[in-house]
């Protein structure tokens, strides 16, 4: 199924949960308001003619311009997005379904914005999970081990955040 | 980066141990951790500890323009690095709507088919090392020199080649490169036979890795297994077959499967796709079209060579277009994802573009990554001896693992 046609599915079944969608796109996608994605994501997996049975990627984007002068340009409003890449076996067809987050929960810097997990869903996603909260700073609520994956447990900042400083110094080693 | 056990009540710890192994043992090859819970010999659970070798690739993606970021892949999964060049431009071409000219999709083909050759030859080699059979490994890694060395003639380069640019490559393949090809193609066969005459029927390697770490199709599905991995527990899906991208789709070979998931078949199914790459190698080396290598000039994607640059001013102009800061190539305001069959598994990149000519955001998907997290479920209930042989037969690369 093409992209258009599941959108109109997934539209048709959850009316207005699914927010948006840029059929366009190189690689068109279904937008997803955050609450729904777990619901949504199980109807793609488990609905016969769907069948999504694997994520094959999933990545956070941070979406900022830190240059004033840019910014006007930049044409994205500052906010993050978990990106998931599906793939179906049994169908050979694949989606790419998006969730818009703010960048800080309630605007509060400092408090990463929370979407529930689908590890539940798709085993794998239980470490993309952990990489996008650790280098993005997205907190996947319902995540079994929600701990850094990359960087060290006591790391501060999310450093593929585009306003991250890297840190002075890290145990005593100089940083920059 | 630490994800330690949960302890369970004393009484039941009682006859356990906790075991580390690695980051820095000799098994593991590369910088990775587990913490083992044992009992006896046997291991209940494992909890993988990566982040050893995190060096920040995706953020210095966002820093390098499409070309210079070639020189980063090289660095992800060391042991193929003309795999990681070819699926970084891969990525960027789709992003940019590119069609390259077939001379070089042709020679991009052999050259993503000899580094499938190399890996599988370093992973089983190196699976063979770790258990017991250390001539295996000599044989493998003596043809891994000869491989260096054709790579040595097309691009100056044995390691990190960076051969790939946009919308074309470094340079185009010599005669002699031809011929050192039609070398290896000639004499590979003996060697493979020699290697799986000392393997296939070895009756400590195969009592070694028969019967372990068994992967499902069901769990390889669900766990988006990909590459010989998925393959060697029945999942048909190669994209070479499935999308072909570069000359797949003109060429002749065999999808090699198998369904016991075991280390022994993975170990197989890699061995058996070395005769498949082979094939592709054969076949696109005789085809070789002629023409151009690169995208036409006037596109100003690529670098001219240096006998346009002196001695025409349009040579030079584009020279200058190119090179210049901000006067770069445009990309669109797009994002896509696009993978190819890296010898590991499905190496994709999903680029986001804010029209400049460097990444707005280049996230890659590391089949090491996807497949460590396997690691506890296969290893669980086997011994502590098996966790080289299921390390050996994931074949992770911690550089990519980490990234």
């Amino acid at each position: 199924m093409t992209t258009a046609e599941i959108h109109q599915q997934l539209v048709a079944r959850f009316g207005d949960k699914i927010t948006g969608a840029n059929l366009e796109a190189i690689d068109p996608w279904v937008e997803v308001a955050s609450a729904a994605i777990v619901e949504v994501a199980q109807y793609l997996k488990s609905e016969p003619s769907l069948v999504f049975d694997a994520l094959n990627n999933l990545c956070g984007v941070d979406y900022l311009e830190t240059d004033a002068k840019k910014a006007a340009k930049f044409g994205h409003e500052p906010h993050v997005e978990v990106v998931y890449h599906l793939y179906s076996y049994t169908h050979r067809h694949s989606l790419v379904v998006k969730v818009k987050l703010p960048r800080w929960e309630s605007d509060e810097a400092g408090r990463l914005p929370d979407v529930p997990s689908v590890a539940g869903v798709w085993a794998i996603a239980d470490w993309h999970e952990r990489e996008a909260y650790d280098l993005v700073g997205i907190n996947f609520t319902g995540h079994p081990n929600l701990h850094r994956i990359l960087c060290a447990e006591d790391w501060v900042g999310h450093a593929l955040r585009k306003d991250y400083e890297f840190p002075l110094e890290y145990h005593g080693i100089r940083g920059r | 980066m630490a994800s330690v056990v949960e302890p369970e009540s004393p009484v039941e710890q009682e006859y356990r141990w906790t075991l580390n192994f690695g980051p820095q043992h000799p098994a593991t090859h590369t910088t990775l951790r587990l913490i083992l819970q044992i009992e006896g010999e046997r291991v209940l659970h494992a909890a993988p500890d990566i982040g050893y070798l995190h060096s920040g690739f995706e953020k210095i993606g966002e820093h390098l323009n499409y070309n210079q970021y070639v020189t980063v892949t090289d660095r992800m999964n060391y042991i193929s690095p003309m795999a990681n060049n070819i699926a970084w431009h891969h990525a960027v071409e789709t992003l940019l709507g590119i069609e390259v000219p077939k001379r070089c999709k042709y020679i991009r083909t052999i050259l993503a088919e000899l580094a499938r050759i190399s890996d599988h030859l370093l992973c089983n080699g190196a699976a063979a090392l770790d258990t017991g059979a250390f001539t295996a490994f000599l044989y493998a890694f003596n043809q891994r020199e000869v491989l260096y060395n054709i790579f040595e003639t097309l691009c100056g380069a044995r390691f990190t080649t960076s051969y790939t640019r946009v919308g074309g490559l470094m340079y185009d393949a010599t005669p002699k490169f031809i011929e050192q090809v039609r070398a290896f193609v000639k004499n590979f066969p003996q060697v493979h036979g020699e290697v799986c005459r000392l393997l296939n029927r070895n009756r400590i390697f195969v009592e070694r890795t028969k019967g372990i770490g068994v992967l499902s199709k069901e769990q390889a599905i669900n766990r988006s297994a990909t590459g010989p991995i998925a393959r060697a527990s029945g999942v048909t899906r190669d994209l070479r077959k499935d999308e072909p991208y570069l000359a797949y789709g003109d060429l002749d070979f065999n999808v090699v499967c198998s369904t016991e998931g075991d280390c022994f078949h993975r170990y197989l199914v890699r061995m058996d796709e070395m005769l498949e790459s082979l094939k592709i190698v054969e076949q696109a080396l005789e085809n070789l079209p002629a023409g151009p290598v690169n995208v036409p000039m006037a596109d100003r994607l690529i670098l001219p060579d240096k006998s346009r640059v002196y001695n025409t001013i349009e040579g030079l102009i584009t020279h200058f277009e190119v090179v210049m800061t901000n006067r770069g190539f445009q990309a669109p305001r797009d994002e896509c994802y696009a993978a190819i069959e890296a010898p590991n598994g499905e190496l994709g990149f999903y680029l986001v573009s804010d029209g400049s000519d460097i990444a707005y955001r280049a996230r890659c998907r590391p089949p090491s990554f996807i497949h460590f997290a396997l690691f506890p479920d296969l290893i669980q209930g086997h011994m502590v001896s098996d966790i080289v042989a299921v390390l050996g037969s994931l074949n992770i690369i911690a550089a990519e693992l980490d990234r």
